[in-house]
């Protein structure tokens, strides 16, 4: 049976090139990058070279560069910290409805702590409104945190414009770019951020190993104490071996990425057109400031889980919104924050295309989906209802 | 979710009973869209108050329709009492169990089976018309 990946938003798998460039690091150049015999030197020496080489791509300095165990830890990090750093001058935090949990999740922890949180609404195609944000700012506004690119509709956020309204009022400005970072170009100069995450496992690099840069003379407290590695702001032995794998798949997936991009996001184009030429099919985020690699649409009158399911059984991997695909019984909180109604965020599906995906890919799931959606539509009350 | 059996796996690639009936006798109708499962039962009953005939519709993930096509396979033939006496619990194991998140939420087959014997009975009484049946939504 043919197998279509098309989950590239959840993870990838990780790049040949990144594995060889990782695996002598296993067993030859294992040493602890902290000591100081010949071993260490040699794991030292690599993990400088990778920062570097990260810090380059992203346009910002060696030392702004501090590697985590991913983009959980990054946002963690950045948004926990800047509380704990300025919660002298005040406790007031602006985020977004539709932020990955790593951020709405850590936002609600510090609401627990004291601290007050504006989660600011978007518009029907998934966007923050920049005249939100100016709304929101208070006198006791410590951080702004707004992610680059949705997870679940790919909908690209106004991070320079936030910047600027950051910067001219003095606060603190994060962005998660776990989605964007491989897929857009990232410049931490032309967003204008202080604080930005970014994951591995998202651009063909190996999972459990993320950065977070923090632009030189921001305000942050480590969330926890040990040694004195990454400048004490994330203590413990250097995952050097996940280092070296994310430097490499960053500077892979930076190569050329005008060309590879257009190619995925001209399949995506050809799978977004022929999804929405099923009848009662919508698109939802934004139709062009979006990931080039994101489809997401609401198939009505048929749920999402059941769609994955036999989707699944002919080889296609793909994701949904529902609430039985959340793990709760509530359907994505980003199509609802977008103004879907239930029926349509449950019936919601995401796509994400790939470095690796051909046109006969598109051709297959295109082949394929209509006949699972007129099933599900037969079987459904809703369908019969209308 | 990537953890259901292959009975349910089963009854979810060839649901038993699909399907709607012009002429049903009683229907019943449970879950609501902000939950994502509703599932309606149609039922036809005999002379001796058996089900003759049950079909199902349901909008709702891979447990939601395996347990409609299950629910329905275990009713026919059965008296409307014996029916009345079978609940969710009796359906999940008879597809030898769903992932535990699936139990509260997605398995309420035998409900909207006993709303349509409700359903059945309420008409045969005269006090409702078969079609306030699929307004009367529980949960
Ligand atoms: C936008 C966003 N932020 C954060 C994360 C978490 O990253 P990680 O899986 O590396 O912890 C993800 C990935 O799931 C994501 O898509």
């Amino acid at each position: 049976m043919r197998r279509v990946y098309l989950d590239h938003a959840a993870t990838t798998p990780v790049h040949p090139e990144v594995i060889a460039a990782m695996l002598p690091h296993f067993h030859n150049s294992f040493g602890n990058p902290s000591s100081i015999h010949s071993f260490g030197r040699e794991s030292r020496q690599a993990v400088d070279e990778a920062r570097e080489l990260v810090a380059k791509i992203l346009g910002a300095t060696a030392r702004e560069i501090v590697f985590t165990s991913g983009g959980t830890e990054a946002d963690n990090l950045a948004i926990q910290g800047v509380a704990l750093a300025k919660k002298g001058q005040g406790r007031h935090i602006i985020t977004s409805q539709i932020e990955h949990h790593a951020v709405l999740d850590a936002c609600k922890y510090l609401e627990t702590q004291g601290f007050a949180v504006t989660y600011l609404p978007v518009n029907a195609e998934g966007q923050v409104q920049i005249a939100d944000v100016l709304a929101a700012i208070r006198p006791d506004t410590i951080l702004i945190t707004i992610m680059h690119a949705n997870n679940e509709t790919g909908a690209l956020q106004p991070i320079r414009e936030i910047g600027r309204l950051a910067k001219e009022h003095k606060i603190t400005f994060h962005t998660d770019a776990v989605q964007a970072v491989g897929s857009i170009p990232v410049n931490v100069d032309d967003l204008g951020v202080d604080l930005l995450s970014l994951s591995a496992h998202k651009f063909y690099g190996p999972k459990g190993i993320g950065v977070l840069y923090i632009r030189n003379g921001t305000k942050l407290k480590p969330l926890y104490h040990g040694g004195g590695q990454e400048r004490k702001l994330r203590p413990g032995t250097e995952n050097h071996v996940g280092v070296i794998g994310l430097a490499k798949a960053l500077e892979l997936a930076t190569t050329e990425m005008d060309t590879k991009q257009a190619k995925i996001k001209a399949l995506r184009d050809k799978l977004m057109g022929g999804l929405l030429a099923i009848p009662e099919v919508k698109l939802n985020g934004h139709p062009e400031e979006r990931l080039p690699g994101n489809v997401n649409v609401s198939i009505r009158y048929v749920e999402g889980e059941s769609l994955i399911l036999s989707l699944d059984m002919q080889g296609v991997a793909v994701s949904s919104g529902s609430a039985c695909t959340s793990g709760s019984l509530d359907p994505s909180h980003v199509l609802l924050a977008m103004g879907l109604s239930h029926g349509e965020a449950h019936g919601s599906l995401r796509l994400t295309l790939g470095q690796d995906n051909t046109e006969e890919d598109v051709d297959y799931v295109l082949g394929i989906l209509p006949p699972i959606v007129l099933r599900l539509r037969q079987m459904s009350p809703l369908y019969h209802k209308r | 979710m990537n953890s259901y059996n292959e009975k349910v796996m089963d009854h979810f690639k060839n649901p038993r009973n699909v399907g709607s009936m012009d002429d049903a006798d009683g229907i019943g109708e449970v879950g609501n869209i902000s939950c994502g499962d509703i599932m309606r039962i149609y039922i036809k009953v005999d002379g001796e108050e058996r089900i003759a005939d049950i079909k199902f519709q349901t909008f709702g993930c891979g447990a939601a329709i395996a347990t409609s096509s299950m629910v329905t396979e275990m009713a026919k033939g059965k008296t409307l009492d014996e029916a009345l006496v079978m609940n969710n619990k009796d359906v999940a194991s008879s597809l030898e169990g769903l992932p535990p998140v699936k139990m509260h939420c997605s398995n309420l087959a035998a409900d909207a089976l006993h709303a349509a014997i409700k359903n059945y009975r309420e008409q045969k009484l005269g006090h409702k018309d078969i079609s306030d049946a699929a307004e009367a939504h529980t949960h």
